[in-house]
């Protein structure tokens, strides 16, 4: 055991936040990964390409994204669709008229833009609808800000949606991720 | 492709045909349990009346999409990746497929072989008033297919041709298109509008619930 005990050796134990969600996503059988690439999610989504448990691929579209799972799911297997946030605010019909009202359990993981130093003013502004949009859908939604809670707040979320029939959507915030730095 | 061949080059050259028939032939020659999405609009309500049985019963390996316009193919190619010995069929209008052209890319770069999709093409937004889509103007879905790398499209000539063309969607290594220059006749039915019943009952047909 070694003396040293502190907590970035913690955190460096626990993983990262790309690698916690890449095992729960593992653990949870959600095989299916479709996304509109983001920076921010790029170690996530090159994790998730380098292990051959997962079926992953870019859409053109994110509504596309949520077509493809939610077939799948009906055919029995789960997915998942990552996006960011100004292509989640392309996805309120397709919520409202499949995911919804036909209790398909659509996971979701928006990596945050508009917020905590933002320097495009299109990504602050399209931020602002998100979590109105989740709201008025009634769909669960958490702000991911902490690498300890990272790995509970997925794991039991997506066993909820699951048994509920019912979307969720995890906002990773740039508390978490690091987010995208304003380049001079 | 060499099969592909003897189809007309373009959308003007395929005969106009009718909705509901074409959609009867379809189901008609589906043996295997084939899955069936049915996007919006006539296209949907023809695949409901296409599918009731003589003694009531319905056939229930068909999905029916109740908004979600253009979301066909998308949902198509996730049953398709999901159940991968199973065919899969989308069925979309012109107007649906229009807003959604991407999609055809992805199938194209998935390769998914599993898949066709049956465009139903009037060149109208029948549902709304007919007014014309770009399909009516110049726009030909079976030439955007080929171009987003989709090499097995085609145009059906008539119905015998359209029937050909099914029989090789469903036995042969697709992804497969085929477009359908249809008339703007009316449906012969309209779906039920029950969502949750509709996904319980596809999902059962699917074999994924019992």
């Amino acid at each position: 055991m070694p003396a040293d005990t502190s907590a970035a050796d913690t955190r460096a134990a626990a993983g990262t936040w790309w690698e916690i969600t890449r095992d729960v996503l593992k653990r949870q059988r959600v095989s299916l990964v479709t996304y509109v690439p983001d920076n921010v999610l790029r170690p996530l989504i090159e994790a998730i390409h380098a292990d051959p448990f997962f079926t992953a691929f870019a859409v053109a579209r994110e509504e596309e994204g949520v077509g493809i799972v939610a077939g799948a799911w009906m055919g029995g297997t789960r997915g998942i669709l990552l996006m960011q946030t100004s292509g989640f605010a392309t996805l309120p019909n397709v919520l409202a008229s499949l995911s919804v009202p036909f209790q398909i359990p659509t996971l979701m993981i928006v990596s945050e833009r508009g917020t905590l130093g933002e320097f495009n003013i299109g990504q602050s502004l399209v931020a602002r609808t998100m979590r109105p949009v989740l709201d008025s859908l009634a769909i669960e939604h958490h702000t991911m800000t902490r690498l300890d809670e990272a790995e509970f707040i997925l794991d039991r979320s997506i066993t909820q949606a699951v048994a509920t029939q019912a979307p969720v959507c995890f906002i990773l915030s740039p508390l978490l991720t690091g987010g995208k730095v304003f380049a001079k | 492709m060499a099969h592909l061949a003897n189809h007309p080059a373009t959308r003007a050259q395929a005969k106009v045909m009718n909705r509901f028939d074409l959609t009867q032939r379809m189901v008609a020659l589906l043996r295997q349990d084939e899955a069936v999405i049915g996007g919006i609009g006539y296209t949907n309500f023809d695949l409901w009346a296409a599918s009731g049985r003589p003694d009531g019963s319905r056939r229930t390996q068909n999905f029916y999409m109740l908004g979600s316009m253009g979301l066909a193919v998308p949902i198509a190619l996730g049953v398709a990746i999901a159940q991968p010995t199973r065919r899969v069929i989308a069925l979309e209008g012109d107007g649906s497929i229009l807003m959604q052209l991407g999609a055809l890319g992805t199938v194209a770069t998935r390769g998914q072989k599993n898949l066709a999709i049956v465009i139903m093409d009037n060149g109208a937004y029948q549902i709304t008033g007919g007014q014309k889509t770009h399909t009516e103007t110049g726009s030909d879905i079976v030439a955007i297919a080929r171009a987003s790398g989709l090499a097995q499209s085609a145009w059906a000539a008539d119905e015998a041709a359209f029937e050909e063309l099914i029989r090789l969607a469903i036995t042969e290594d697709g992804p497969w298109l085929i477009g359908c220059c249809i008339d703007t006749g009316k449906p012969q039915d309209t779906t039920e509008r029950d969502p949750a019943r509709i996904r319980d009952q596809f999902m059962r047909g699917l074999g994924v619930r019992r």
